[in-house]
């Protein structure tokens, strides 16, 4: 049982870091800002779901006794994550229109 | 019983959090997840707009499930935006999303949905809440997104929340 669990979460591991690795390739090729911030969020959710997964599944088959907090790390991350998000993006949409920017957001009436 | 427990399922959340961090049910830990889920919400009371009840479970259940499988889809379609960098380079785009939703919670969590599926980010509410400005990554039709956006998201809230 354990050497497939093993299997299973060396592939859930791979797969969260791939994730995190496009996640840093984007936000050095990506063109602009907006752009950029959709680049992480791969890293920050469905990479963080195979790492709170492999983590679950590990410890599960190592310990016998089902492992489940590993899922509050996703649940947590996913409500705090839009306070930050909402800030630099509301942040950056009042920069550009104060600058005159023509790739600005328009504003609300 | 509303004054000493303002908020019932967040009681219960955090006395299930605290449970699932000690990773025990001896009496000392039932005892202070309890003291938890109770005084936590008795003290930012104040900091809560007003919770209605939640209707609908069975679709609040579909609507957890809907949005795991999309953020799968959607971290998919980013991380192929990003690879393939020139040769078929993703279409940025703000989008003005009309919105029916009202209540604070729902729109929480509209704003919670929007930031964990890659590909939409939340800008920018409206200040009388009619509408959403969100910056999509790849956007090939605005109405095909506007519609999906509301029909998937927005319809569940409004069941569940009003």
């Amino acid at each position: 049982m354990t050497p497939v669990a093993d299997a299973i979460v060396a592939v859930l591991l791979l797969g969260s870091g791939l994730l995190v690795l496009v996640a840093a390739v984007g936000l050095l090729r990506l063109p602009d800002f907006f752009s950029r911030m959709h680049a992480p969020s791969i890293a920050s959710t469905l990479g963080t779901w195979l790492a709170a997964l492999a983590t679950a599944i590990h410890f599960t088959a190592h310990q016998g006794a089902p492992m489940l907090s590993a899922w509050l790390v996703a649940v947590v991350l996913s409500v705090t994550a839009p306070v930050t998000t909402a800030f630099l993006a509301r942040a950056s949409a009042f920069r550009r229109r104060a600058g005159g920017d023509e790739d600005a957001p328009p504003p609300f009436a | 019983m509303k004054h000493w427990f303002p908020a019932p399922w967040l009681s219960l959340a955090l006395f299930a959090a605290w449970l699932l961090l000690q990773g025990s049910v001896a009496p000392g830990h039932l005892l202070l997840g309890a003291l938890a889920g109770w005084l936590l919400p008795v003290l930012t009371a104040p900091l809560r707009p007003r919770a209605g009840p939640l209707r609908r479970p069975g679709v609040l259940v579909r609507l957890v499930f809907t949005v795991g499988l999309d953020v799968v889809v959607s971290a998919a379609e980013v991380a192929r935006g990003v690879l393939s960098g020139r040769r078929r380079p993703p279409r940025p785009a703000f989008v003005v999303i009309p919105l029916e939703l009202r209540d604070p919670q729902a729109l929480a969590a509209l704003a919670v949905i929007t930031t964990i599926v890659p590909g939409t980010v939340w800008t920018e509410l409206a200040p009388d809440r009619s509408a959403l400005l969100l910056h999509v990554f790849d956007l090939p039709h605005e109405g095909d997104f506007i519609r999906h956006y509301k029909e998937r998201y927005e319809r569940p809230l409004l069941e569940i929340f009003e």
